[in-house]
C-alpha cells in the first residue's frame, strides 16, 4: 500500500506547463509527491497522544510504559498512534515499531487492519498446562466463545499448580475449562483479583522494617550486612546462582552512581515461586530490596514485573506508596516497570534493555551489570526470591540459611512443583533434596493413576531427567554433569501418561517463540530444531550437532539451554524417537 | 592507557592494543576469522550476533564472539578447536539453509558467499524457512529479505552511522524482520536513500536496484574501479566508482577524512547524469537565424533549433575572436568571466588567470557570490581568513553544537551525520532556523525564529553572555580587538526586548547563550540562511563575535564553520576565482600583491577590484560589459530576478558557454563548448574542511567533448597567451609555487594520500585541521569584533504580497538541477517543482496538497504544485530553485548585502493563489 496519498489523478498538465515540461531537464516521469517522504502525522492522533501522556516524562526509557498506556486506552496500537507516540517521544518510527512488535502483549494495527476484539483470552500452552488440558482448550475455545473473543496461546503464566490456566483480560482462571472461561467472559470482570496478603501495617506490627531502620540509622554497618550475606551462602535464586553477598560487594566497589534492578519477570515455565511470595508477603521482599539498595548505595530501584502478574502490580503499587509515605525508601526512587510479554526479559541484561525502553536483547558479557548495567551504570540485579530471604537471614543470622540443606548441600529453596503429583505448589525445602524426596515428602506422592517417569529439575531450560535419576541432590552445580540444571527450581513431574518427545517439542516451540532473535544459533537454531523435531523421523545426528552449536555459541542462557530437553531426550529416552 | 595486552592466540604469544578485539588481532596476525555481522569499517560497532566468529577462551564455559571480545592479559584463545570450528560451520550451515539458491541470489558474489566458500559450507542439511516477498518499491534500492541474515548491519548503518533512523529490526525470534518505519515498503518510507545499508549489507538483501534483474538477481558486475570524489556538495566525500565497459555501474563511499565511507543519495546514486542524452558532445555555434532573447526557452534535447555543430577549431576561433573583439573595442572592462566551483582547483586557477592576464580585468566571479560571499566577507574582516577554522568532524569533540541557518541533512547530508552522531553521544545540539528540520529531533533546543531576525537573536545571546559574565576576558584580551564597542552595542539587545523581534522567548535565548558560552567546547555551523540576506555579513559577524567573546575558536571541538555549498567552492575561491582577490586572498588593490602576481605571470594586471556576479549582470544591462566567457556556471538559473539576468545574457554581444549540458545560460550563447564532467577529469578539489583531495578520471568523455583545462588553454592561446600546460599537474605545480596555502602539498603526495588538509606544516604532516589557536592572520594578529545593528529584510510582506518566499535546495537536487535532474534516480525521487506550504496555510488558502498554485512576487510568477510541509512556518512558502520549469529565481529579490554583495534569496514578499492550471 502506498503511504503517500496522492490527490485524485489529474488530467494531463496544462498547455503552458506541458511545454515547460518538455524543456525541463528532468523527464518528469512521475508526479511529485504532495507530502514529504513517508507516513504523514495524523493531527488528531497527535492531539490524542499529547493528552494521553499528559505530564508524563517523554524519556526514551518510558517507551514500553507509554505503549501500555496506548494499548490500555485504545485496545491496540494503531499506526497513527504509534507515529504520534514516536513524535511525542522524539523517537524514530522504526525504534517505536521494533519495540512494539517485539512484545507479545502489544497489538499493532496497521492501516486497513482490523483491531482485535475487545476481549482476549490467553490460554497457557506451556508444558504443565498443555499436558493438563490446555492444548485441548486452545482447540475448542474459539468456537465456543465466538468471534467477539480472541483466543490466543500464551506462555507460562506462573500458576502451574492450578493447570490448566487461562487469562481473560487481566483476570486469571485457574483449573480452567470452557465453562469457567465463558463465565468470566460473560461476567465482564476482566480486572485482576487481588489475593489476600500481608499489608504494610500488619507487616510492621510483626517487626517488619526494623531491620531496614537499623541499617539506615547506623545500628548495622554495611560491612556487617554484606558479611552476613556472604556467610549465609545465599545464591541468586532466579536461576544463575551467583552468591548474593559477593554481588553486593562487587557492586559496592564500583564507582557511583549505582542503580538496582529487581527481576520480577519470572517466566521460566513451571516457575511460580516469586508470584507466591509477592502475593502473600510483598513487604518482606521490599524490605530485602531496600536493605540491598542501602548496602550498595543505589540511587534508584527499578522493579521489572512481568505483565502476566497484574494483581501483583496492584499490590506493589500500593506497597510502594506506603514506603514513600513512610519515607522508608529515603531518596531512592522506586520505579515499577511493566513487562509486556517476553520470556527473554527474565535474562538480566535483556531485562535491563527492556527497562531502558528497548527490545529485550541480552547483552554481551563482559561487562557484567555490576560493572555497567542499567543506563550504563553499575547495577545490582536480583531476583525477587533472593531478596525475599534477606530479612530472615539478617535477623536470624546467616547460619539459619546455610544450616539448612540435605545430601551434603547447604541452604533452602522454594521449589515450584507442578505436573503429575498429588499436591503441586510452592514447597519450602532444603537445598539438595532429591526429586524423589520432594515428590514423596512434600507433594504427597504421584497423582492417582500416574507412574513417575521423568522430571524437569529446572523448568523448560533445565533438561529432562528420567525417574531413574531422581536420586540426584537438587541444587546448583549438581545436575550439570547430567545435562541439566536446577535454575529457578521449577520441578515439573511427568508420568507414564506423558510423551517425553512431545514434551521436548513443546519446550523447543516455547524457545522458538521466545527467542529474541538476536543471534543465529538461537534464532535459526530453535526454528530448525522445531522443524526437524516435528518430522516423523528425526535426523538425530544433525540435531545433536545443532544442539552443541546452540549450547556453545548462543549469546545468552536461552539459546545455550534451549537444546537441553532435546539432548536429554536423545540421551535418556532414545526409545521415544525414531 | 596505551599499554599492550599480551595473550595467547592459537598457541602464539601476541600483543593487542587496549581497545582491540580478538578478531582484530587475528586479522592482523592471520589467519582471519570469518565474520558476517561485523564490518571492520569506521563507525560500525561490533554487535556479535551472527556467531560466525566464535573462538574458544580457556576456562570459559561457552565460546566467545571474537569480533566483540577484547583480550585480557594472559588470556588463552584458540580459534581452531573442534568446538569453535564446528560452531562456526554450523552457524554458516543454518544461514545457508535460508538463503536463496546462489545462482538466483541477489548477489552471488556477496561477502556472505565468499565466506561460505572459504569455510566450505555452501550446502545445508536444514529445511529452509518460508520465502518472503521482495520489495521493489524503491527506485534505487532493491530489497530482497530472503537473503537477510539478520546481521543488523543495515540497522547500524541507518541508525548509528548515518542516523537516518528508518530501518529497524522488528518482531522477534525467527520472525525477526528488517523493517522500514512501520514495516512500510521502502519506497513509501522516510528513507532518504543514502544507501549506507546497501554498502553495509553482506548478502545483497539490500542491493543497488540497477544491478539486479527483474527477479532480483545481480546481473551487472564491474570490470574495474577508480577512486575519486563525489561531484556534488562541499563535504567532499571520497568515492570509489565501479565501472563496466567505461560506464559507471555503481558508487561506494571510501574512507576519506570527510566521509569515512558515508555518502548521500546524490553521491551514491546520482552518477548517471554524465550519460544523459542531453549531454553536449560537439562544439556548437549559434545559428545566424536564431536571435537571442531572454524569454527564450530551448529544448536541451534539440539544440539545433538555435545552434549548428562546428569543429573545435572553428568554435574556438569564434569564441576567441568575439572576446578579442570586445577587448579591442571596449578594453578590459568590457569583458567578464564566470568560472565554476564545480571544476577543479586547476581549472579555476586557469580561468581566473585567463580573465586577469588575457582579458586584463578582475571581472571574474563564480557562485560563491550567491552562497557564502557575506560569510567570507565577515570572516576576512574578522579573523583574516575566509575558510573554516575547524572541520565539521570537530563536532566529535564538541559539547555544544549550534547549527543556524543551515539544513545539513538536506544540503550537507554526510556532514549532518557527524552532528547527529555527536548529539546521540550526548552533546547539546541547538538548531536555529525559521524552517523546522529533521535534525531538530536530535536537538536539545530548536529555535524556529522569525525569518530575517538573525541579528536580533545573536545580539541577544551576546547580551546575555556579557550580562551574566560568561565571556572569556583572558581570551578577549590576548586575541581580539573591538570588544568594547560590541559590549556597548549589545546593551541595546536584551533578550526580553529581542524576544518579540525574533519570536524566541527570552528565557530560551538566555538558556542557549549560557549553554554555548559555558560548554567546554562549542562550535558553530551555518549555511545560507545566514549568508543569503541583505544583512548576511552582519549575521556572520554576530556568529564570529559569539565565538570570540567566549573564546570558542582554535581548540578541538570549537570553531566557526560555514558549510560550503559546492564541491570546490573553497578551492575555487582559494584559487582566485573572485573579483577582489588574487589566489590565496591577496587583494588585487594592494600594490605589493599585484606586483608579486605581475612578476609571476609576467604581465600587467588590473589594479581595481572587479565586479561581482549580480554587478556584472547589471553592467551588461548598462552596456558596460559586452562579452563573457562562462564556464560551468548557470546564472540564468542561479541569479536572483531571473528575467533580469536572462535579459542581460541575451544582451551580450558575445557569450561563450563551456558546459556539459545546454544550460539555460547556454540558450543565449554564441559559442557552446562541450566540456568534461566530474567523473571524466583528474584534478584537485578543496572541500569545506580545507581538505585538498584528488579526483581521478573514471570514464572517458563522450563524443568530442574536451577537458575544461584544455579548452580554457585553447582560448587563452587564441587571445595571445603563451600557455603550454600538458596536464592538470602542471597547473597544480604553478599554483603551489605562488600559493602559500598549498605548502607541503604536492600532486604526487595527493596521488599517494588522496587528501591533505591545508595549511600543512611539513610533507609528512596531515595538515592542520583546527587553526587559529594562537592568533589570527590579521595585521595585528588579533581578531576583530564588529558590532552589528538590526536591518530589516529589503522587502517586507504587505497586503499585496502577504507571505514570505524563501528558496533553497532539496536533498535530491543540487544547485540549479542541471546535473541532478538528469540523474535517473534523483529525477525519479523528485521529478517536479514544488512549493512547500505549512498545513495551516494550505487550509487557510483552501488548497489541496498536490494541486497547482501560482506563486507571485513583484518580479514574476510561477506555477507549481503544492506540497504540505510541517517544517515550513505559517506565512512562509519555500521553493527549491532547481526547477527550470518553475524557476524560483524568477521571483527572488536581487537586493544585495553591501559587503558580501550576496542577494537576498532567503526573503522576499510573495503571494500564493490557487490556480486551475493542470486540473
Amino acid at each position: 500500500m502506498r503511504m503517500v496519498t496522492y490527490i485524485a489523478a489529474m488530467a494531463d498538465v496544462g498547455e503552458n506547463n506541458g511545454n515547460q515540461r518538455r524543456i525541463a531537464p528532468g523527464s518528469g516521469r512521475r508526479r511529485s509527491p504532495a507530502y514529504h517522504k513517508g507516513r504523514q502525522l495524523d493531527p488528531a492522533a497527535r492531539d490524542e497522544m499529547a493528552a494521553l501522556l499528559g505530564e508524563c516524562p517523554r524519556a526514551p526509557d518510558l517507551l514500553i510504559e507509554h505503549l501500555h498506556r496506548v494499548q490500555d486506552e485504545y485496545g491496540c496500537l494503531s499506526a497513527a498512534h504509534l507515529q504520534a507516540l514516536a513524535a511525542e517521544m522524539r523517537l524514530s518510527m522504526a525504534e517505536v515499531y521494533e519495540v512494539a512488535s517485539f512484545y507479545a502483549h502489544f497489538d499493532i494495527v496497521l492501516d486497513g487492519e482490523t483491531p482485535p476484539p475487545p476481549v482476549t483470552v490467553r490460554v497457557c500452552d506451556s508444558l504443565t498446562c498443555a499436558f493438563s488440558g490446555g492444548d485441548a482448550l486452545l482447540e475448542s475455545l474459539p468456537a465456543e466463545l465466538g468471534a467477539d473473543v480472541r483466543v490466543v496461546r500464551a506462555p507460562c503464566m506462573g500458576r502451574c499448580d492450578t493447570a490448566p490456566v487461562a487469562e481473560v483480560g487481566h483476570r486469571h482462571v485457574d483449573h480452567a475449562d470452557a465453562d469457567s472461561i465463558a463465565g468470566v467472559v460473560q461476567s465482564g470482570k476482566l480486572h485482576p483479583e487481588i489475593p489476600e496478603h500481608i499489608r504494610f501495617d500488619e507487616y510492621v506490627k510483626n517487626g517488619g522494617y526494623t531491620l531496614l531502620r537499623s541499617c539506615i540509622d547506623g545500628t548495622r554497618s554495611v560491612d556487617d550486612v554484606i558479611g552476613a550475606m556472604e556467610d549465609s551462602r545465599l545464591r541468586g535464586l532466579g536461576g544463575a546462582g551467583f552468591p548474593a553477598g559477593r554481588k553486593w560487594h562487587f557492586v559496592r566497589q564500583e564507582a557511583g552512581p549505582r542503580l538496582m534492578a529487581v527481576n520480577a519477570d519470572e517466566g521460566e515455565p513451571g516457575t511460580f515461586k516469586d508470584r507466591y511470595h509477592l502475593e502473600r508477603d510483598p513487604h518482606r521482599f521490599l524490605e530485602g530490596m531496600l536493605v540491598a539498595a542501602w548496602a550498595v548505595d543505589a540511587d534508584a530501584i527499578y522493579i521489572y514485573l512481568r505483565d502476566e502478574y497484574p494483581a501483583i502490580r496492584e499490590i506493589l503499587l500500593e506497597a510502594a506508596a506506603d514506603l514513600e509515605r513512610e519515607g522508608l525508601n529515603g531518596n531512592r526512587a522506586i520505579h515499577l516497570r511493566r513487562g509486556a510479554g517476553a520470556y527473554i526479559c527474565g535474562e538480566e541484561s535483556a531485562m535491563i534493555e527492556s527497562i531502558e525502553g528497548k527490545r529485550g536483547l541480552p547483552r554481551h558479557k563482559p561487562p557484567y551489570p555490576s560493572q555497567a548495567g542499567l543506563f550504563g551504570r553499575p547495577t545490582l540485579v536480583h531476583n525477587v526470591e533472593t531478596l525475599y530471604w534477606v530479612r530472615d537471614i539478617l535477623e536470624r543470622g546467616p547460619a539459619w540459611f546455610s544450616g539448612e540443606g540435605r545430601n551434603g548441600r547447604q541452604g533452602r529453596r522454594s521449589f515450584s512443583v507442578s505436573g503429575r503429583v498429588k499436591e503441586p505448589g510452592v514447597k519450602f525445602a532444603p537445598a539438595g533434596l532429591t526429586a524423589k524426596e520432594l515428590i514423596d515428602e512434600y507433594c504427597g506422592g504421584m497423582a492417582d493413576g500416574h507412574t513417575f517417569k521423568a522430571y524437569l529439575p529446572g523448568g523448560a531450560s533445565g533438561g529432562i531427567l528420567p525417574a531413574g535419576m531422581a536420586d540426584i541432590p537438587l541444587d546448583f552445580d549438581t545436575l550439570e554433569e547430567h545435562g541439566g540444571f536446577i535454575g529457578s527450581a521449577a520441578v515439573v513431574v511427568l508420568s507414564d501418561k506423558d510423551s517425553i518427545r512431545d514434551a521436548a517439542l513443546n519446550l523447543m516451540r516455547f524457545f522458538e517463540d521466545e527467542s529474541c532473535g538476536q543471534c543465529t544459533p538461537c534464532r535459526v537454531g530453535t526454528e530448525k530444531a522445531v522443524k526437524l523435531m516435528s518430522a516423523p523421523a528425526w535426523d538425530k545426528e544433525l540435531l545433536v550437532e545443532l544442539g552443541a552449536a546452540m549450547a556453545s555459541a548462543s549469546i545468552c542462557g536461552l539459546g545455550q539451554a534451549a537444546p537441553n530437553p532435546l539432548l536429554c531426550l536423545l540421551k535418556y529416552f532414545p526409545e521415544e524417537v525414531s | 592507557m596505551t599499554e599492550k595486552i599480551t595473550f595467547t592466540l592459537d598457541g602464539k604469544q601476541v600483543e593487542a592494543l587496549p581497545d582491540e578485539t580478538i578478531w582484530q588481532v587475528a586479522q592482523r596476525q592471520g589467519p582471519p576469522i570469518p565474520h558476517l555481522c561485523y564490518a571492520p569499517e569506521p563507525g560500525y560497532r561490533a554487535d556479535g550476533n551472527c556467531r560466525a566468529c566464535m573462538v574458544e577462551i580457556k576456562g570459559e564455559r561457552v565460546l566467545a564472539a571474537s569480533c566483540i571480545r577484547k583480550p585480557v592479559q594472559d588470556m588463552v584463545v584458540n580459534t581452531t578447536t573442534d568446538d569453535a570450528k564446528s560452531a562456526r560451520r554450523m552457524v554458516m550451515e543454518m544461514l545457508v539453509a535460508d538463503q536463496p539458491a546462489r545462482e538466483t541470489a541477489p548477489d552471488p558474489d556477496s561477502k556472505f558467499w565468499a565466506w561460505a566458500d572459504a569455510m566450505g559450507v555452501t550446502d545445508s542439511r536444514f529445511p529452509a524457512r518460508a520465502k518472503t516477498e521482495s520489495d521493489s518499491s524503491h527506485v534505487a534500492i532493491a530489497v530482497n529479505l530472503d537473503a537477510c541474515i539478520h546481521c543488523n548491519l543495515c540497522v547500524r548503518a541507518c541508525r548509528e552511522v548515518q542516523v537516518n533512523d528508518v530501518i529497524g529490526m522488528a518482531h522477534r525470534g525467527h520472525e525477526s524482520k528488517i523493517v522500514f518505519d512501520f514495516d512500510d515498503l521502502m519506497g513509501d518510507s522516510t528513507c532518504v536513500a543514502c544507501g549506507e545499508c546497501v554498502q553495509a549489507c553482506p548478502t545483497g538483501a539490500l542491493m543497488e536496484a540497477n544491478l539486479v534483474d527483474e527477479a532480483g538477481t545481480r546481473r551487472e558486475f564491474e570490470d574495474r574501479h577508480v577512486d575519486t570524489l563525489c561531484p556534488y556538495c562541499g563535504v567532499g566525500c571520497q568515492t570509489r566508482a565501479y565501472v563496466k565497459a567505461d560506464k559507471i555501474l555503481y558508487v561506494d563511499g571510501r574512507n576519506g577524512p570527510a566521509n569515512e565511507q558515508r555518502l548521500c543519495v546524490k553521491g551514491r546514486f546520482g552518477f548517471d547524469y554524465i550519460t544523459h542524452s542531453h549531454r553536449l558532445t560537439k562544439p556548437m555555434l549559434r545559428r545566424d537565424d536564431a536571435p537571442k532573447d531572454g524569454a527564450l526557452a530551448l529544448d536541451p534535447a534539440n539544440p539545433w533549433t538555435h545552434f549548428r555543430d562546428a569543429s573545435w577549431d572553428e568554435a574556438l576561433d569564434r569564441a576567441a575572436a568575439g572576446l578579442r573583439k570586445a577587448l579591442d573595442e571596449q578594453g578590459p572592462s568590457g569583458l567578464a568571466g564566470f568560472g565554476s566551483a564545480k571544476g577543479s582547483n586547476e581549472e579555476a586557477y586557469l580561468f581566473q588567470k585567463l580573465v586577469r592576464t588575457g582579458f586584463g580585468t578582475n571581472n571574474v566571479d563564480h557562485c560563491t557570490r550567491l552562497c557564502h560571499a557575506s560569510s567570507v566577507a565577515a570572516l576576512m574582516e574578522g579573523i583574516g581568513s575566509g575558510a573554516v577554522t575547524a572541520p565539521f568532524t570537530a563536532a566529535d569533540d564538541a559539547d555544544c553544537i549550534i547549527v543556524i541557518g543551515a539544513r545539513p541533512e538536506q544540503n550537507h547530508p554526510v556532514a549532518a551525520t557527524y552532528l547527529k552522531n555527536r548529539a546521540k553521544q550526548g552533546a547539546k545540539l541547538v538548531v536555529a532556523d525559521p524552517r523546522g528540520q529533521g535534525l531538530g529531533r536530535h536537538a536539545t533546543h530548536n529555535l524556529q525564529f522569525k525569518a530575517g531576525t538573525d541579528v536580533a537573536l545573536l545580539n541577544a545571546m551576546i547580551h546575555t553572555i556579557l550580562d551574566e559574565e560568561l565571556h572569556d576576558p583572558a581570551y578577549l584580551q590576548s586575541h581580539t580587538e573591538g570588544f568594547e564597542q560590541l559590549a556597548e552595542r549589545v546593551k541595546a539587545f536584551p533578550p526580553e526586548k529581542m524576544a518579540e523581534v525574533c519570536g524566541i522567548d527570552a528565557e530560551t535565548i538566555r538558556e542557549v547563550a549560557r549553554l554555548y558560552a559555558s560548554s567546554k567546547n562549542s562550535i558553530i555551523f551555518w549555511g545560507m540562511g545566514i549568508s543569503q540576506s541583505v544583512h548576511g555579513t552582519d549575521n556572520a559577524r554576530g556568529l564570529i563575535a559569539l565565538a570570540l567573546v567566549t573564546g570558542h575558536v582554535g581548540r578541538p571541538g570549537t570553531g566557526l564553520h560555514p558549510l560550503r555549498g559546492q564541491n570546490n567552492v573553497q578551492g575555487a575561491s582559494d584559487a582566485g576565482l573572485i573579483p577582489m582577490f588574487f589566489p590565496d586572498y591577496k587583494s588585487v588593490e594592494d600594490d605589493g600583491n599585484r606586483k608579486k602576481y605581475e612578476d609571476f605571470w609576467g604581465t600587467e594586471l588590473d589594479p581595481n577590484r572587479g565586479l561581482t556576479v549580480v554587478e556584472i549582470i547589471n553592467a551588461i544591462h548598462a552596456g558596460d560589459i559586452r562579452a563573457m566567457y562562462i564556464l560551468g556556471e548557470n546564472p540564468a538559473m542561479s541569479d536572483p530576478d531571473q528575467a533580469h539576468a536572462r535579459a542581460a545574457l541575451a544582451k551580450l554581444e558575445h557569450l561563450v558557454v563551456q558546459d556539459i549540458f545546454l544550460t539555460e545560460t547556454a540558450w543565449q550563447a554564441d559559442v557552446v563548448l562541450p566540456a568534461s564532467a566530474h567523473p571524466e577529469k583528474t584534478g584537485t578539489f578543496t572541500n569545506t574542511n580545507r581538505q585538498v583531495q584528488l579526483a581521478r578520471e573514471v570514464v572517458p568523455m563522450p563524443g568530442d567533448a574536451r577537458q575544461d583545462w584544455w579548452i580554457t588553454q585553447e582560448i587563452a592561446r587564441r587571445i595571445g597567451l603563451d600557455w603550454n600546460y600538458s596536464h592538470p599537474r602542471d597547473v597544480f605545480a604553478e599554483m603551489a609555487e605562488i600559493m602559500p596555502s598549498l605548502a607541503n602539498i604536492t600532486w604526487e603526495r595527493l596521488e599517494r594520500e588522496d587528501a591533505v588538509t591545508y595549511p600543512c606544516d611539513a610533507p609528512g604532516e596531515p595538515g592542520n585541521a583546527i587553526i587559529f589557536g594562537s592568533g589570527f592572520p590579521t595585521a595585528s594578529g588579533r581578531a576583530r569584533i564588529v558590532p552589528t545593528d538590526l536591518t530589516p529584510p529589503d522587502e517586507m510582506p504587505d497586503d499585496d504580497y502577504p507571505m514570505i518566499l524563501t528558496t533553497g535546495r532539496m536533498l535530491e537536487h543540487w544547485h540549479t538541477g542541471a546535473m541532478t535532474r538528469r540523474a535517473g534516480t534523483l529525477d525519479e525521487l523528485e521529478p517536479e517543482a514544488v512549493a512547500c506550504l505549512s498545513p495551516g496555510d494550505i487550509e487557510r488558502l483552501q488548497l489541496q496538497p498536490g494541486q497547482f498554485v501560482r506563486v507571485s512576487t513583484r518580479r514574476g510568477s510561477i506555477t507549481l504544485r503544492v506540497r504540505l510541509d510541517r517544517e515550513v512556518a505559517d506565512g512562509m512558502v519555500f521553493i527549491p530553485f532547481c526547477y527550470t520549469e518553475a524557476a524560483a529565481n524568477l521571483l527572488t529579490n536581487p537586493k544585495l548585502d553591501p559587503f558580501g554583495k550576496i542577494p537576498e534569496f532567503k526573503f522576499c514578499a510573495a503571494r500564493v493563489d490557487a490556480t486551475i492550471q493542470g486540473q
